[in-house]
Parts: structure tokens; C-alpha cells; sequence
């Protein structure tokens, strides 16, 4: 009869059958791992395609800028500065907003809307609604988020505070913009729906309200195909210069899209990182498996190539078992690396406001995940195959000498200690075979360092929201200016009712310059005495403010490369734009961005002013924060306010939801490998030692007794891997930390004593339940058998 | 020759004389489609500290007899009684604690521990017993004192067995099972091994079965028993009418 498959490859196909449960083992780790790569490669080309696509429908700025006010014949000029091909003049203003039921005050970006309702550049989406009326100054499209948010509808009205004036805005449309696909407000850590809105509002009515007739205060830019942004970005600058401008800058540093981008290189880093952690486990297992297998089919081997079979064929053989044992974990990867990326998709619909979130997963994916997989089983098999084909026939088909042991290492060290027969049993089969019992320890050091290394970063959230709100920025509120202004505005903030003290601080935006290098960045102007705006040393202690010179956020220091002592050049973006030397005179720590830091007083000296103040920290009674609310939405002056309450209540609420499921997910994924490695063992364990075991039970050992040989062995590399296992979290810690590290956000190494505690506490239940499983199999050992066959 | 009629079996014998007997045993092994019938229904007492040997070939039966008298297997029907107590009554962890407390076995492989030494091997099973023999006398016993510390790579088959003859005898059995225990061996180191057990049942008065197909070695026994498609056929009072050093094969 005549087969479509060789003998061999049923022989293959049985022996996989055989060794199910060891190849589900493997299957499991190479599963995560894959599903993983796919995940996060899925999800980057899904936020790819949802921002490419609405940024190219609704016309994406590509270059953007402000002033204070500057005459619209500009936009000519603006258009005429070569690489540029549309130019979109508009009013942009933050006001804040007095909302029924809310104690404290939401914020809101007002935008302007051209005629027609429809700007060149970054176009409205219009869900619903229509655009407003050029000659009705208080209709407004608003963003949706805040909407749902509040179950505002169509034909609802919101109150602004407009220059001081409370304007009640009808809302005649439901709309979005991808400029603010990310919506964070100001002072804010995460989107906040409730208390962030856009609202687009006719160009005449912005004009009336903020008596810039004739004029605008913001402008977006498109660029040729080809042309130079940076061109485009000093050609900018120079013509709105006279006109106030903070400095114009590209889509990188655009807030909105800056995040995305975050969001993508943290996926990257998701996707290096994890995944290979699972594939080297995968392949230390294939190892393990095809050793002990050829340990078994010797004989079997010598056979074949006493028929004849060739080197190659018996390595391939090998080989093939190992792709055989990933094969269905890379599909059950696969499906669950898609349901995954789609999850993750739908979760980032929650944060990015894209009008579809369209979910991509580009074949690459699967081509990376499953290729890496495979590459790993054979890397994993290689040594094996290689020794299996080198068996010379002959020697290979005699049954393989005894094993000699000896008095272990472990063993002479601890000579004086006596141990029973069966702790000796365990101390020498670990030194026997010191490789084997390395690759459980590394197998299971691996499961608590991905455990260590993934759960660290609800203890480096916890470690950024104290040094945030509780240290570096402990005030209650920060309040906003629309302009910079007089220091008697600081007067007036601190009689407001509730104000207990405030400190003023002056923010002007500059760009920062070390020899090749430079980067556009707040310089906040701190009042040294002050308690509520603080700096950090490296060490966590605050520091003084300098006297003089600069204090760079420590990520800053890194990304233009400076250190104290170095001296840099600042560009002011504002006001008379001096350009100047400073020497920098320490690095702080901050939890998140990246600023620079001056003495409020040296800063104003600098910019040629005095007593000047563009913002105000106060510090709060809780029991007013109502009435101080009602107070500061009355001014006219006060272009923002944020409580930090406020934004650690809706910090929380974001992440309590997010924090549980990531949870559940890391301790699922590290157990699993946990279990893996020592299901593993335990079976390469049970099949060497079967006979031995069994044995045992025929001299009148107990099955617990006989476990405990077995189960000792593995308990033994379960508690030496976890102290190396929490040393690897850390260094994997450190790695996703630094890796994951954007201009956006610093990840802080911090690892509580009871992350490494459950990460080990996974690690171990789930080692015990992997052993108990297999101590099923002391019960089925075969005690007849062992009377009479040789090994 | 004196052959029993298994159907006239006497009543057990409950005095001191017998150790360990056996009362219409069958087995039947079941493998799904074929019903293969090892024991066909045996008597057998077995008397204390005597040496009793059991022939046949192979597939008559001794292997099976063997292990349901050593508490490794039940039968399908019949009864053993262990010093007049049923055996075949017994749990699992019944028949664990009677192998334990008063089974020693040998093996024809040796199956001895490779990550032990000698004496560790012996002391193995000193350590779970109630009343052992140190293990350094033990080996003593079956000549190995010199070779205390040696793993199982570095001994000779013969001196493996004797091993496994100590670690058998260490924990004072009432009774030492034997499964072709010269099996593995030539004639001259199976001589050895031999009279290491002849030594120890005198010794020790643990009432020894060996079973083998190996009919020179009946000439040392007390009794030898023939089986043959699961009945036995004969019972020999030999009387030990050589001594190990005499026998040969």
C-alpha cells in the first residue's frame, strides 16, 4: 500500500501524540509570545491606519504656530514662504466653563470656524448637527467626548466664560478634529472628557469677543511634498515674530499627535521585548524535550541509520518534532494575538477620539510572530538533532551506559549536614545535570522576571502620582492667565475666597540649544520660596531652585545632552525673543515632561521684564474649593484652572478599570510559563526516572514518598530561580522602563517589596499546580514492569 | 514427587510452620480482546525461613505468582494469607505498607538507585524500615564492605545484585522475593549472588522465593516448585542437597 506519508513521519506524528502533554507546554509559551508580538504589531497598524486615514480626510496641519495677534494680510506672506502649500489663519483661545452639578470649572479650547464652516486645515468632523451660523455668535460645534460625557445634546446650552463674560453657547453640532484625537486639557495626565471640550465657534463671533478683527492668533500650515519643515518652521517664526508668536513648531511636537506617536513606540517596545522573553523559554524547553527524547530513541536511531537513513534526515527529523511542537501554538497565537490587537484596538477607541477605529492587522504580523517562533523551536532542537545524527550506528543501538553519578558539588559543600537517601537522590540528580536544572531555573526565573518587570509599572503609576501631586506639584490649583500679567494679578488670586496661599510662576517657551541639539520646551519660573511647585534631586530630595542658571528636567539633560556645568543657548519664543547663554546649574527630577527651570526672578531679569506672572499655584480650602471655583470662573483674565482633586479622581477612575484586567492578564501569561517550565521538568523527570521511582514503590516506598523525590527536585529550582528571577525583573524592569521612556512620559524604576512577593507567589502556585498534576502520574507507574525490563 | 491436587487442598496451615499461602488463585488479564489466563487456580504454603524455588518457563505463571504474593498485583480470584491475615484484602496503601514492613525484593536488573552509593543505596530503605541492619553490616553480609562508596557505574553486575541482595535483606524481611536474580549473570558471579542469599536466609531465617527458569539452582533450595500454564505441577522436597559453590550452569 502505498502511503502519502512516510513511516517516519508517522513515527513523528506518534511521537508528538505521545509527548501532548510536554508539547502543549511549549505550545502555551510560544502561544503568548506570539499572540503578543502579533497584539502589539496588530494595534500599531491599526492606530497607523485610523490616524493616516482621518489626518489625510480632514487635512492634517503639518506645521503650526500662534501669536498674539496678527494682521490677517499675513496669511499671504505665509503662503508665499517657499515649501508651504496651504495656509489656514483662525482664532484659538482656552476659556473656561461653568457647568451645573460640577464643583470645580471644566476647561475649553474655543476655535474658530471660517465661513463656510469648512477650515483648509484640520476640518471639523460633523457627526451631527450643522456648522454655526456666521451671523449667530453663540452657536458652537462641540467635541463629542464631552457631550457623552455629560449628556449634553443638540440645542443644549453650556456656559462659557468669554473674556470675563458668561456666554451661554448653544450647541447646533457634534463634532471632531484630528488635532484632538488626544484630548488632554491643560495641567491634565490623561484625557478627561468631563472637564476638556473643544468648541468651534464662527470666526466673527471669536473676532467680536477678543477684539481681534481683521486678525488672527493662530495659524496651521501644510507643506509641499518634499519641502523642508524646519524651512517652513523658521520662515514662520521670522514673519510673525513682530506679532507675538511662542515659536512654530511641527506635527512631532503637536500635543495630539505627539501621544500617538508615544502610543506606537511603546508598542514597538512591547513587541521586542516581551515576546522574545517567551521564545527563548520555548527553545530552552525544546532543548530539554529532544534531549531526554534522544536520550530514549537511541536505539531507534542507531536502527535508522543502520537502514540507511542519512545525517541530515535523522537531524531534520528532529527538527521537524520541534516545529511539530510549536506549529499549534503559533496558531492558537495567531487567533488569540488578532482577538487581542482587536481588544486593544476597541480600548484605544476609549482614549484616542478617532471617528472609526479601524482595525488592521498587516500579514507582517503574522509573518514576524510565527517566523520568530519557528526560528526559536529550531534554534531550540539544533543540539539535539546534531547529536542525534551523529550517533555512530553501532554504539547507538547498545543501550547506553549507566549513568555515573558522584558526590555532588552541592553535596561536598554541605558535608557536615546529613541528608536522608532521598534528599541525596534530589542533590545529585540536580548536579548530575546541571544544565538541565539550569534551564528550569532560567525557564522559571524567566516567569518571575516577566511577572517582575510587567506588574513594576503599577508601582512606577503610584511612584509618578506621588512625586507629582504630592510632591514636585502639591498645590491645588494651577490657574492659568490668558496673557502674562502684572504681579497684581497674583494680589487678586490670593483674595479670592478659599485661596490659602499661592505661589506665582512665570512659564515662557523657548527653545533650547547644546551644540548640535536642540528642543522646544517650557521654561518655568519658579518662586524659590515657594512650597507648592517643587523641585526633585536625582534621589528624591527636594532641592533648592539654582540662584542662577538653569535647572533641565533630568529627561531633557538626555535629550540635548547637557550636564551642570555645561552652558546652552535659549531662544525666548515670545515677547522681545532675546537669545542668550546660560550655564546649567542642576538636574531635576520630574515625573512627567520635560521642562526647564528658573529662578522667577533671574527669568524675568532675562526677559527684560519685572514682576511678570503668566500663572498662579494656590493652595485650596477643601471646604471652599466650591465658592473659589464660582470666584474663578468670574475673571476675565484666567484662560485655565485646574484642580489637581480633580484630576486624581479621574487619573484613578481611569486606570482602577485598566489596572485589574492587565493585572489578571501578566499573572495568566507569567504562571503560564511558570507551569510550563515545571510541567516540563517534572514529565523529562518522571520519564528518566521511572523506573528508579517505581522501583522505590516496590521496596514499600509510599507514592508521597516517592513524590517527594520528584517534587523536591523541582521545589529545589523553583526557590533558586526566584531570587535570580526577581534580579532579571529588575534588569527587565529597567529595560521596558527605559525603552518605553517618551518625551511624554519618564517611567520611574520603582519595585515594591510586594511586587517581587506576588510575583513569586504566582511563579510558586502555579509551579505547585503543575507538580500536583504531574504526581498524578506516580500513581500510574508501572511496578510489574520494572521487575523485569532493563532501562 | 508429591503432587497436590489443588481441588483436595488441606486448610491453611494457621501454626507457625507456614508463613505465607495461597488459596485457589487465579488471574485472568484482560487486554480487550483477548482473556489470557496466567494463574489457573493455586495452592501454595510457604513455609518460615525456608528456601523455596520456583520453576517454569516462560508464560507458565511464576512471574504472576510472584507478584501477587509480593503484593504488587491482586488476583482475579483466590486469597493469600500473610501470617493468616488476607493480603488480597488490602488497599493499596495496604499492600504498600506490607511490602515496607515485611517484603525485601531482588530484581534481575538490580534496579538499584544510580545516584547512590552502595551504602546509600542500602541505607535507602534502613531509613523507612522498623528494625534494620546498619547498612555497613548488610553489605558485610554479602561481602561488599570494601566497596561501600561506590556508585552502581562502578560496580560489577554481580556485585550490583549483591547490593541488591543487602538493601533487600537490611530492613529484616519475613520474606525475600527473588525474580531470576542470576538472570543478568554469569555462572560464576551468579554463584556469588547465590550464596549471598543462602547466607542470609540461614542468617536472618527470612523465608526466601526465588523464581527462575534456571533448573540447576533447585539443588539449593528446601522445596522447588514446577509450574507450567499457570498450575503447578510439581513440589520437590529438595532438602538442599548442594551448596551454591556446587552449582553450576
Amino acid at each position: 500500500m502505498v502511503s502519502w506519508i512516510s513511516a517516519l513521519d508517522r513515527k513523528l506524528l506518534r511521537d508528538l501524540f505521545h509527548m501532548r502533554g510536554q508539547g502543549l507546554a511549549v505550545g502555551a509559551i510560544v502561544a503568548c509570545g506570539v499572540a503578543i508580538m502579533v497584539m502589539a504589531l496588530g494595534a500599531i497598524s491599526s492606530l497607523e491606519l485610523s490616524r493616516d486615514t482621518y489626518y489625510d480626510r480632514y487635512r492634517f496641519a503639518d506645521v503650526f504656530s500662534n501669536a498674539k495677534r496678527a494682521p490677517e494680510r499675513l496669511a499671504s506672506e505665509i503662503a508665499d514662504i517657499e515649501g508651504v502649500r496651504t495656509v489656514e489663519t483662525r482664532i484659538s483661545r482656552m476659556v473656561t466653563l461653568d457647568i451645573e452639578g460640577m464643583r470645580e470649572p471644566a476647561n475649553a479650547q474655543l476655535v474658530s470656524l471660517p465661513e463656510n464652516g469648512v477650515p483648509r486645515l484640520n476640518g471639523v468632523l460633523l457627526y451631527s448637527g450643522r456648522f454655526p451660523d456666521p451671523s449667530r455668535p453663540d452657536e458652537a460645534v462641540v467635541s463629542k467626548a464631552f457631550l457623552d460625557a455629560h449628556g449634553f445634546t443638540l440645542g443644549s446650552n453650556v456656559r462659557a466664560i468669554i473674556n470675563g463674560r458668561a456666554r451661554d453657547l448653544e450647541i447646533v453640532g457634534i463634532g471632531d478634529s484630528p488635532e484632538h484625537v488626544y484630548m488632554l486639557g491643560p495641567s491634565g495626565l490623561l484625557p478627561d472628557e468631563k472637564r476638556f471640550a473643544v468648541f468651534w465657534l464662527s470666526r466673527r463671533a471669536l473676532e467680536a469677543a477678543f477684539d481681534l478683527d481683521g486678525a488672527f492668533n493662530n495659524v496651521n500650515v501644510s507643506l509641499s511634498p518634499g519641502a523642508n519643515p524646519q524651512g517652513v518652521i523658521d520662515g514662520l517664526d521670522a514673519l510673525l515674530e513682530p506679532y507675538g508668536t511662542g515659536g512654530a513648531y511641527g506635527a512631532e511636537d503637536q500635543l495630539s499627535n505627539a501621544f500617538i506617536e508615544s502610543e506606537m513606540q511603546q508598542l514597538a517596545s512591547i513587541a521586542a521585548i516581551i515576546p522574545p522573553i517567551f521564545l527563548i523559554v520555548s527553545a530552552l524547553l525544546i532543548n530539554a524535550i529532544l534531549a531526554r527524547l534522544i536520550a530514549t530513541e537511541r536505539q531507534q536511531i542507531g536502527l535508522l541509520k543502520a537502514f540507511g537513513f542519512d545525517q541530515r534526515e535523522i537531524a531534520w527529523h528532529y527538527v521537524k518534532m520541534a516545529l511539530g511542537m510549536v506549529v499549534g501554538g503559533i496558531l492558537v497565537g495567531f487567533v488569540l494575538g488578532a482577538a487581542l490587537a482587536r481588544l486593544m484596538t476597541n480600548l484605544y477607541a476609549n482614549s484616542f477620539r478617532f471617528p472609526d477605529m479601524i482595525f488592521r492587522l498587516d500579514p507582517s504580523a503574522f509573518v514576524i510572530g510565527g517566523g520568530s517562533a519557528a526560528i526559536a523551536a529550531i534554534v531550540g532542537a539544533i543540539a539535539s538533532a546534531r547529536s542525534a545524527a551523529n550517533l555512530a550506528p553501532a554504539e547507538a543501538m547498545s543501550p547506553a551506559p549507566p549513568t555515573v553519578y558522584s558526590k555532588g558539588v552541592l553535596q561536598r559543600a554541605f558535608a557536615r549536614i546529613h541528608f536522608d537517601e532521598p534528599t541525596r537522590m534530589i542533590l545529585r540528580h540536580v548536579t548530575r545535570w546541571p544544565i538541565r536544572a539550569a534551564v528550569t531555573v532560567v525557564g522559571v526565573a524567566a516567569a518571575q522576571a516577566l511577572l517582575v518587570g510587567t506588574l513594576f509599572a503599577f508601582d512606577a503609576i503610584d511612584e509618578m502620582l506621588e512625586q507629582h501631586f504630592n510632591r514636585t506639584d502639591a498645590y491645588d490649583a494651577a490657574i492659568n492667565f490668558v496673557e502674562p500679567m502684572n504681579y497684581s494679578a497674583v494680589r487678586e488670586i490670593e483674595r479670592l475666597p478659599g485661596v490659602l496661599s499661592v505661589q506665582p510662576n512665570r512659564d515662557v517657551s523657548i527653545r533650547i540649544r547644546h551644540g548640535q541639539l536642540d528642543e522646544r520646551v517650557w521654561l518655568v519660573g519658579v518662586d524659590p520660596t515657594g512650597r507648592q511647585r517643587r523641585l526633585l534631586d536625582d534621589n528624591q530630595r527636594f532641592m533648592d531652585m539654582p540662584e542662577h542658571g538653569l535647572a533641565l528636567s533630568s529627561q531633557l539633560a538626555s535629550m540635548v545632552i547637557a550636564g551642570v556645568g555645561d552652558r546652552v543657548t535659549l531662544e525666548v519664543l515670545e515677547g522681545e525673543r532675546p537669545v542668550l547663554d546660560a550655564p546649567v546649574t542642576g538636574i531635576v527630577n520630574e515625573a512627567m515632561g520635560w521642562p526647564a527651570f528658573m529662578d522667577v526672578d533671574a527669568l524675568g531679569v532675562l526677559l527684560g521684564e519685572s514682576d511678570v506672572v503668566s500663572g498662579v499655584y494656590a493652595m485650596i480650602d477643601p471646604d471652599r474649593e466650591a465658592a473659589f471655583s464660582e470666584a474663578v470662573l468670574a475673571r476675565p483674565s484666567i484662560a485655565s484652572v485646574a484642580l489637581q482633586r480633580a484630576s486624581i479622581e479621574s487619573f484613578n477612575e481611569t486606570m482602577e478599570e485598566n489596572i485589574n484586567i492587565m493585572m489578571t492578564i501578566y499573572a495568566l501569561i507569567g504562571g503560564a510559563i511558570a507551569a510550563a517550565v515545571v510541567y516540563n521538568a517534572a514529565r523529562i523527570s518522571l520519564t528518566e526516572r521511572g523506573r528508579e521511582l517505581a522501583s522505590l514503590r516496590v521496596l514499600g516506598f509510599t507514592e508521597g514518598e516517592v513524590s517527594y523525590i520528584l517534587i523536591g527536585e523541582l521545589g529545589l529550582l523553583v526557590f533558586l530561580a526566584l531570587p535570580l528571577g526577581g534580579l532579571l525583573g529588575m534588569g527587565l524592569a529597567y529595560l521596558v522602563a527605559s525603552s518605553m521612556a517618551t518625551e511624554l512620559f519618564r517611567i520611574p524604576v520603582t519595585i515594591d517589596p510586594s511586587t517581587h512577593g506576588m510575583a513569586a507567589t504566582i511563579v510558586v502556585v502555579s509551579s505547585i499546580a503543575a507538580a500536583l498534576f504531574v504526581r498524578q502520574r506516580v500513581k500510574t507507574l508501572d511496578l510489574i514492569a520494572v521487575l523485569k525490563t532493563r532501562e | 514427587m508429591n503432587v497436590l491436587a489443588r481441588s483436595q487442598a488441606p486448610a491453611p496451615d494457621t501454626d507457625t510452620g507456614v508463613l505465607l499461602s495461597a488459596r485457589g488463585l487465579t488471574k485472568v488479564y484482560d487486554t480487550g480482546e483477548v482473556k489470557v489466563q496466567a494463574l489457573r487456580g493455586i495452592d501454595l504454603d510457604v513455609r518460615r525461613g525456608e528456601l523455596l524455588v520456583m520453576l517454569g518457563a516462560s508464560g507458565s505463571g511464576k512471574s504472576t505468582l510472584l507478584n501477587i504474593l509480593g503484593g504488587l498485583d491482586r488476583p482475579t480470584e483466590g486469597d493469600v494469607l500473610f501470617e493468616g491475615k488476607s493480603l488480597t484484602r488490602r488497599s493499596d496503601a495496604g499492600l504498600t505498607r506490607y511490602r515496607r514492613n515485611h517484603v525485601g525484593f531482588i530484581f534481575q536488573f538490580y534496579n538499584l538507585v544510580p545516584s547512590l552509593t552502595a551504602r546509600e543505596n542500602v541505607a535507602l530503605v534502613t531509613e523507612i524500615a522498623r528494625d534494620p541492619i546498619p547498612p555497613e553490616e548488610a553489605l558485610e553480609m554479602v561481602g561488599l564492605a570494601a566497596r561501600l562508596d561506590h556508585f552502581p557505574a562502578e560496580l560489577s553486575g554481580g556485585e550490583q545484585q549483591r547490593v541488591a541482595v543487602a538493601r533487600a535483606i537490611a530492613k529484616r524481611p519475613a520474606l525475600l522475593f527473588c525474580d531470576e536474580p542470576t538472570g543478568a549473570l554469569d555462572s560464576k558471579t551468579g554463584v556469588q549472588v547465590l550464596e549471598a542469599l543462602d547466607h542470609v536466609n540461614r542468617e536472618l531465617g527470612a523465608t526466601t522465593v526465588v523464581i527462575t527458569h534456571n533448573v540447576g539452582i533447585a539443588d539449593m533450595s528446601d522445596r522447588t516448585i514446577r509450574l507450567s500454564d499457570g498450575l503447578i505441577v510439581d513440589i520437590d522436597e529438595v532438602g538442599r542437597t548442594k551448596k551454591p559453590s556446587e552449582l553450576s550452569w
